[in-house]
C-alpha cells in the first residue's frame, strides 16, 4: 500500500496536497526531497499521518514553506516543535572557505603567494642556519656545561648504527646493478675489464655519498622533522624555552652533530659495500678473481676520488639535519602540518644535496681532482 | 534493593543496560590492572546521566566499552535494545547510526571544514543531494550554537569552546537518540561551560535525547544531570539524584560532594 507521498485523485481529489504517512526522517530524506520538488508551488503538506519525524524531515517541510509557499496542516505538537527548531536554526552557511577571484587573477595571485612563501622559507632557512652556528659556538665555548653527550650518542645510534642494514643492502645491490649494466655496454667494445674502473670511480666519487645522503634524508631527515614538529605541537619546545633550555642546543645541535659525524662513516661503508657487490658480480659473471679486482681498483682510483667522496659527506649531513630541524620547527597548528613539513624536509634535503653535489663536482674538477 | 542501585526496577524504559562488565589491561596475573569488575548500570530513556569518578576509575573506558571501541573481557552490554558484544561490523553500523559521540578534544577531522565534518556521517549513511546536505550541516551548526561564519573554517582556526560545539554538531548530524559526551565542559571558561550546559539541556528537551555524560564539572552535575552515577571500587557504586547520593555514607561520594568545591557548586 502506498502510504506516503504525492497522490492524485485521493479522497481530497486535490493534487496540491502532499500527504506524508509513517516516518518522515533522514532515511527517507532523498525521496521526500524529490517528491516535494515535483509538487506545485503553494502546496499543502499534510502531516497528520506522520508518526515519526526528525530534524531532517522537519527541515524539508520547513524549506517547502520558506521557498515554495507551502502550507502545513495536521502537525502534531512534537512536529510543530521540530519545525520551530529548524526555523530558528536557519542561517545561510558556507561549507568551504570563500575563494578569492577567478581564473587568471587567481592563478597569478597563487603564483605570487608561492613565490613569496618560497622566499620566506629561504630566508627562514638562512636565519635558522645562523642560529645553529651561534648555538654551535655556545657549545664550543663551554663544552663541559653545554655539550649533551647522551643526546648526541643516542642520535649516533639512531642515525648511524641502525641505518647500517638498509644502507648496506642498498649499496650492495647498486654495486651489482652498476657492474651488470656496465659490463653489458662495455662488452660491445671488448673492454669488460673497464667495468672495474666504472664501479670503483663512480662509487667512490659520487654514488656512495649521494645514495647514502638520500637514504639518510629519508630515514633521519624525516624523523627530525616529525619529532620536532610533534614536540612543537605538544608545546614541549615552549616548555623547554620557559625552563631556560635552548631548543637549539638540546634538540637541533645533537641531531646536526650526529648527521655530520655519521654521514662520512656511512658513506665510506656504502662505498665498501657497493664495491663488494660489484666485485662479486665481476667474479661470478666476468670471471675476474677478487685479487685482480682489488689490485686493479687500487690502480684506477686516485686517492683524490676518496677525498671527493668523503669531503662532501659531512656537508650533506649538515644540510639534511638543517632542513629536517628547520621544517620541524615550522610546524604550527594541527597534526596535518607534521606530515606536510616532514615531506617538505625530505624533498628539500634531497634537492639541496643534489644542488650542492653539482657545485662540488664543478669545484673539484676546477682544482684538478679529476 | 535501595533506590540508588545501578539496576533499575523491571519495566523502566532502559536505553543502555550493562551487566557484569569486566575490563582489564595487561596479562592475567598479579600485574593485571582491573578497571571494571562486575559493573552494572542502567540508563533511562530521556535522562541526562552524569558519570563521575576519580581519575583512573575508568569513566572513559566505560564509555569506550559501550560504544564498541574497547572489547570487554566479560559482561553484557545492550544499547537501544541491541546486544553490543561480538557484533559483526555490518550490524554494529546500524546501531552506530543511532548515537552521536562528542570526544573530549572534539576529534574533528583536521583536513575538513566544520561543515564538511558534520557532513561526514551524512555522506557515510545516506545519498542526499549536495544542497540538502549543506543545508542540514548549516542548521546543525546553528543548533550547536555556532555562528554561521564558523562553518567554512578549519578546526585549527577555532577556539576550544567552538571545537566542542562543532564536535557536538557532528554528533547530532544523524539525529541520534543517544548522545555520549566525554567531559564536554573540560577546558572551557565558566561562561562557555555554562552556555554549553544550557545547550545540552535544551537539545535534550527539543530533540528527545538520552545523554550519557562523563564529567568532572560539579556545576554541570548540579545544573543539568537528572541522575549521577558514581564509579568507584571498579564498579558503579550508586546512581541517583545528588540528594540521594548525599544521603549515602560512601567516603568518596561524601568527599566529592561535600568538599569545598562541591559545596560551592551546590550553593550556586
Amino acid at each position: 500500500m502506498a502510504t506516503r507521498g504525492y497522490r492524485k485523485g485521493d479522497e481530497h481529489s486535490d493534487e496540491r496536497i502532499y500527504r506524508c504517512v509513517g516516518s518522515l526522517t533522514i532515511s527517507r530524506a532523498a525521496t521526500t526531497e524529490r517528491e516535494i520538488e515535483l509538487m506545485p508551488d503553494g502546496m499543502t503538506i499534510d502531516l497528520s499521518g506522520v508518526n515519526k519525524m526528525d530534524t531532517v524531515g522537519a527541515w524539508l517541510v520547513y524549506r517547502a514553506t520558506r521557498d515554495r509557499g507551502a502550507r502545513v496542516e495536521g502537525a502534531s505538537p512534537e512536529a510543530e516543535g521540530l519545525l520551530e527548531q529548524v526555523r530558528q536554526a536557519d542561517v545561510p552557511v558556507r561549507v568551504t572557505p570563500e575563494e578569492e577571484g577567478t581564473g587568471f587573477k587567481r592563478g597569478v595571485s597563487e603564483l605570487g603567494e608561492y613565490v613569496v612563501e618560497a622566499g620566506q622559507i629561504l630566508f627562514g632557512l638562512l636565519n635558522f642556519f645562523g642560529a645553529t652556528l651561534i648555538g654551535f659556538w655556545q657549545v664550543f665555548k663551554r663544552p663541559q656545561q653545554r655539550f649533551r653527550m647522551n643526546a648526541v650518542v643516542t642520535r649516533f645510534d639512531l642515525v648511524g648504527v641502525r641505518a647500517l642494514g638498509i644502507i648496506g643492502l642498498m649499496s650492495f645491490l647498486i654495486g651489482i646493478v652498476i657492474g651488470q649494466q656496465g659490463a653489458v655496454q662495455l662488452r660491445a667494445f671488448g673492454a669488460e675489464i673497464y667495468t672495474i674502473n666504472l664501479i670503483g670511480r663512480i662509487t667512490v666519487r659520487e654514488l656512495g655519498t649521494l645514495m647514502t645522503a638520500i637514504m639518510v634524508a629519508g630515514r633521519s631527515g624525516s624523523a627530525f622533522a616529525a619529532q620536532l614538529g610533534t614536540m612543537k605541537l605538544t608545546e614541549e619546545i615552549d616548555a623547554m624555552r620557559t625552563i631556560g633550555v635552548s631548543p637549539t642546543e638540546a634538540l637541533v645541535i645533537p641531531r646536526m652533530m650526529s648527521a655530520i659525524v655519521m654521514m662520512p662513516l656511512l658513506s665510506f661503508y656504502a662505498m665498501i659495500m657497493t664495491i663488494l657487490g660489484g666485485g662479486i658480480y665481476c667474479w661470478i659473471d666476468l670471471e675476474i678473481p677478487p685479487l685482480t679486482f682489488v689490485q686493479r681498483l687500487q690502480e684506477v682510483i686516485p686517492i683524490t676520488d676518496v677525498w671527493v667522496g668523503l669531503i662532501k659527506a659531512p656537508v650533506f649531513g649538515f644540510v639534511i639535519a638543517l632542513v629536517g630541524c628547520f621544517q620541524g620547527m615550522l610546524v604550527e597548528g594541527d597534526a596535518e602540518q607534521v606530515g606536510l613539513r616532514t615531506t617538505n624536509a625530505v624533498v628539500q634535503a634531497i634537492f639541496l644535496v643534489i644542488v650542492i653535489d653539482a657545485v662540488f663536482a664543478v669545484f673539484f674538477s676546477s682544482i684538478g681532482w679529476i | 534493593m535501595s533506590d540508588t542501585s545501578p539496576i533499575l526496577p523491571e519495566g523502566a524504559k532502559v536505553v543502555i543496560c550493562i551487566r557484569g562488565l569486566r575490563n582489564a589491561f595487561g596479562e592475567e596475573g598479579e600485574q593485571q590492572q582491573v578497571i571494571h569488575d562486575k559493573l552494572d548500570l542502567d540508563v533511562k530513556r530521556g535522562e541526562i546521566l552524569g558519570v563521575v569518578g576519580g581519575s583512573g576509575t575508568g569513566k572513559s573506558v566505560l564509555m569506550r566499552s559501550i560504544i564498541g571501541l574497547q572489547t570487554p573481557e566479560d559482561g553484557e552490554i545492550e544499547v537501544l535494545g541491541e546486544n553490543m558484544i561480538g557484533r559483526e561490523e555490518d550490524e554494529a553500523k546500524n546501531i552506530r547510526r543511532r548515537w552521536g559521540i562528542l570526544f573530549q578534544n572534539g576529534a574533528l577531522f583536521s583536513t575538513l571544514t566544520v561543515a564538511e565534518n558534520v557532513e561526514v556521517p551524512l555522506r557515510e549513511y545516506f545519498h542526499l543531494s549536495p544542497t540538502l546536505m549543506d543545508e542540514i550541516a548549516g542548521y546543525k551548526i546553528a543548533m550547536a550554537g555556532l555562528p554561521a561564519d564558523a562553518a567554512p573554517k578549519f578546526p585549527s582556526e577555532l577556539s576550544g569552546g567552538m571545537v566542542k560545539r562543532a564536535g557536538l554538531a557532528r554528533a547530532l548530524a544523524l539525529d541520534p537518540e543517544l548522545l555520549f559526551l566525554d567531559e564536554p565542559t573540560a577546558g572551557l571558561d565558566p561562561i562557555a561551560a555554562q552556555n554549553f550546559d544550557e545547550l545540552i539541556l535544551s537539545l535534550r528537551d527539543k530533540l528527545d535525547l538520552t545523554v550519557f555524560l562523563i564529567t568532572h564539572d560539579l556545576d554541570t552535575l548540579y545544573a543539568i544531570c537528572d541522575r549521577v552515577a558514581v564509579l568507584a571500587d571498579k564498579k558503579v557504586v550508586a546512581v541517583g539524584t545528588i540528594e540521594q547520593l548525599l544521603a549515602l555514607d560512601h567516603p568518596w561520594i561524601q568527599e566529592y560532594f561535600n568538599g569545598p568545591r562541591g559545596r560551592a557548586a551546590a550553593a550556586a
